[in-house]
């Protein structure tokens, strides 16, 4: 879809834990923390805590009253989404949650822009958060326990990114955007989940390509959020033989959080990581005129732990918004 | 699952060749380097608990009084370490070096339970405790009954 | 005090590995939770062939530490019983034999999931 009325990007705002803070985008991010908790008494709890300042941060940022935002998106990877209803707790504004698993920063956007461009809303306010202690033990295996995780594994982000969108004001605008279908090439290993969403990405893009009539050239970047380098290798290959070639502009939110050598295996993953990385550095690298056109195509892996213990598939889904500076 | 039909245009590679693909670009794991750190890892534990062993047969246990011994004061340590967060780290380096010995079976009690303790001390480490505890004891008193039933059934 | 470590240190070592092998090369994830219980049950169906027992000889702690060496004295626990009591012994058997282990291993459990915080 393209916007008739393309929404402005306000401000946005991010927020990481420790870990993230150390990686090579470290000093783009707008806060870190010192530690996991921040003082919270648990970890579910810091995860709101982070959404809801993520979500503060942006209000400030654009110093717009709060009763003229109309809309809050967010979500994030717990059960029930928790984090973000609880984050909504405090921020109290018409709270509409989502999941999209990782690609729900993406939807947010899209789903924002789509209330804008309706005249459904004046300004939308669009987060979204995860946490590496809370989704580990949830999807995964405790953190404390002593297992090996395997090379394509990736790691999930701890952090939270906010987005304010508004009908009218200067900064960049999202131009377009492609929702994506769930996508299921039938790989059943969860600590492989970048080969789960691939194809997804893969199929967004093409068909994001096909219904603009461009081609990647048309982009200074592309990143996808979050396969990480296992996902982004396959994406691309699959996408050169369906007959795209995304030549340098492709990258991806999870291999760019973090530095090889601080043992994440396959990259980052989690709601919180192309939030954060759309939030903080893509963000900035447009406000200083580095990038002029960028598409973020989320990717989301829709399964759940009873699911995978079942023997199902990892269904994958990527959604596609693009901003042009 | 597989047989979506989808409004075009459509990805050029099938599941079928994807899997392949797939196999392709993921990562094999180091299976010689995983190998080797198991041994090491492995066999180190079961030298330290042979010199408990030793140490309970000196202090004028019977062999086997001095094998349990030695068994419990493993799950001790086992259970020290994780709640120290130090288990965590050889299991990274270790693999199944650390988690075939019985302090990896202790590591696999505490590691869940100390996560959920904030879920209350009943439902959170009471429940816990057994999640990876509770499948090898249902399996393993359940296998001795069988060898007991049939031993029974022999004699 | 520092006999038959070099054995335990090659048994326990060998079982380890064996334990890597079953992970690394099946598919889709086998987890440790898999791993413990193949060993427990591998451990106890060895014991009853009598297959177990020379390798406890021969390793000492390098077969009694990994967790086919409990598996292996919840059966050997298992049969001595049904030779004293009868087909009653097959149900007392094995926990008694492993009462130890098991106690200690719910107790100490416990008390360090009380006594520290997870770390992350």
């Amino acid at each position: 879809m393209v916007f008739t009325n393309p929404p402005v990007i306000l401000a946005s705002y991010s927020v990481v834990g420790p870990k993230e803070g150390q990686g090579p985008l470290g000093k783009t991010f707008s806060k870190v923390w010192k530690d996991q908790l921040n003082g919270a008494k648990s970890w579910e709890v810091a995860e709101s805590n982070m959404l809801q300042e993520a979500m503060q941060g942006s209000i400030d940022q654009a110093g717009i009253a709060k009763d003229q935002i109309d809309y809050m998106l967010a979500g994030d990877l717990l059960n029930q989404i928790i984090s973000s209803s609880f984050a909504a707790r405090k921020i109290a504004l018409p709270f509409i949650g989502l999941y999209g698993a990782c690609s729900t920063m993406a939807l947010g956007l899209a789903l924002g822009s789509m209330l804008i461009d309706g005249g459904f809303a004046r300004n939308v306010l669009v987060g979204a958060s995860s946490h590496h202690d809370t989704a580990e033990r949830q999807f995964r295996a405790p953190t404390e326990q002593g297992t090996q995780r395997p090379m394509s594994a990736q790691w999930t982000v701890t952090g939270a990114g906010s987005v304010l969108l508004g009908r009218r004001g200067e900064g960049p605008r999202i131009s377009s955007a492609t929702i994506g279908r769930v996508i299921d090439y039938a790989e059943k290993d969860v600590n492989n989940m970048g080969s789960a969403m691939a194809p997804a990405v893969a199929d967004t893009i093409l068909n994001h390509f096909h219904d603009l009539q461009r081609k990647a050239t048309d982009y200074d970047l592309i990143a996808s959020g979050d396969l990480g380098a296992v996902g982004l290798a396959l994406a691309t290959e699959v996408l050169k033989q369906s007959g795209i070639d995304m030549g340098t502009a492709f990258t991806d939110c999870g291999v760019m959080v973090f530095d090889p050598s601080q043992d994440v295996h396959s990259g980052a993953s989690g709601c919180g990581c192309s939030a954060v990385v759309f939030a903080g550095n893509v963000m900035r690298r447009i406000k200083v005129g580095e990038l002029k056109r960028v598409m973020l195509v989320g990717s989301g892996a829709l399964h759940s732990p009873t699911s995978s213990l079942q023997g199902e598939s990892i269904p994958g889904i990527g959604h596609a918004v693009v901003i042009d500076a | 699952m597989a047989n979506q039909s989808l409004r075009k245009p459509t990805l050029a590679v099938s599941p079928e060749n994807y899997k392949t693909l797939a196999q392709q670009y993921t990562p094999k794991p180091t299976i010689v380097k995983n190998v080797i750190r198991a041994f090491a890892v492995g066999g180190i534990i079961c030298a330290i608990g042979q010199v408990i062993i030793n140490f309970f047969v000196s202090v004028g246990l019977t062999s086997v009084e001095a094998s349990t011994a030695a068994t419990a004061t493993m799950i001790f340590l086992g259970a020290l370490l994780t709640g120290l967060g130090i288990y965590d780290e050889i299991g990274k380096f270790g693999g199944a070096g650390s988690i075939v010995p019985v302090t990896g079976f202790s590591n696999s009690i505490v590691s869940p339970a100390i996560e959920f303790k904030r879920e209350g001390y009943v439902l959170g480490v009471g429940a816990k405790l057994f999640t990876v505890a509770g499948p090898v004891l249902v399996y393993g008193i359940a296998t001795s009954i069988v060898v007991g039933i049939i031993y029974f059934l022999i004699h | 005090m520092f006999a038959m470590i070099i054995p335990a240190f090659i048994v326990g070592g060998v079982i380890c590995v064996i334990g890597q092998l079953l992970m690394d090369l099946t598919k889709p994830a086998f987890t440790p939770a898999h791993v413990l219980v193949t060993f427990v049950t591998g451990g106890a169906i060895l014991g009853a062939l009598g297959l177990y027992e020379p390798l406890i000889k021969i390793g000492g702690a390098g077969a009694s530490i990994p967790l086919s060496g409990f598996g292996y004295s919840l059966s050997k626990g298992a049969m001595e019983a049904v030779g004293k009591r009868g087909i009653i012994g097959a149900f007392s058997g094995g926990v008694e034999a492993t009462a130890v282990g098991i106690a200690s291993a719910v107790f100490f459990g416990y008390l360090m999931s009380v006594a520290f915080k997870p770390k992350g």
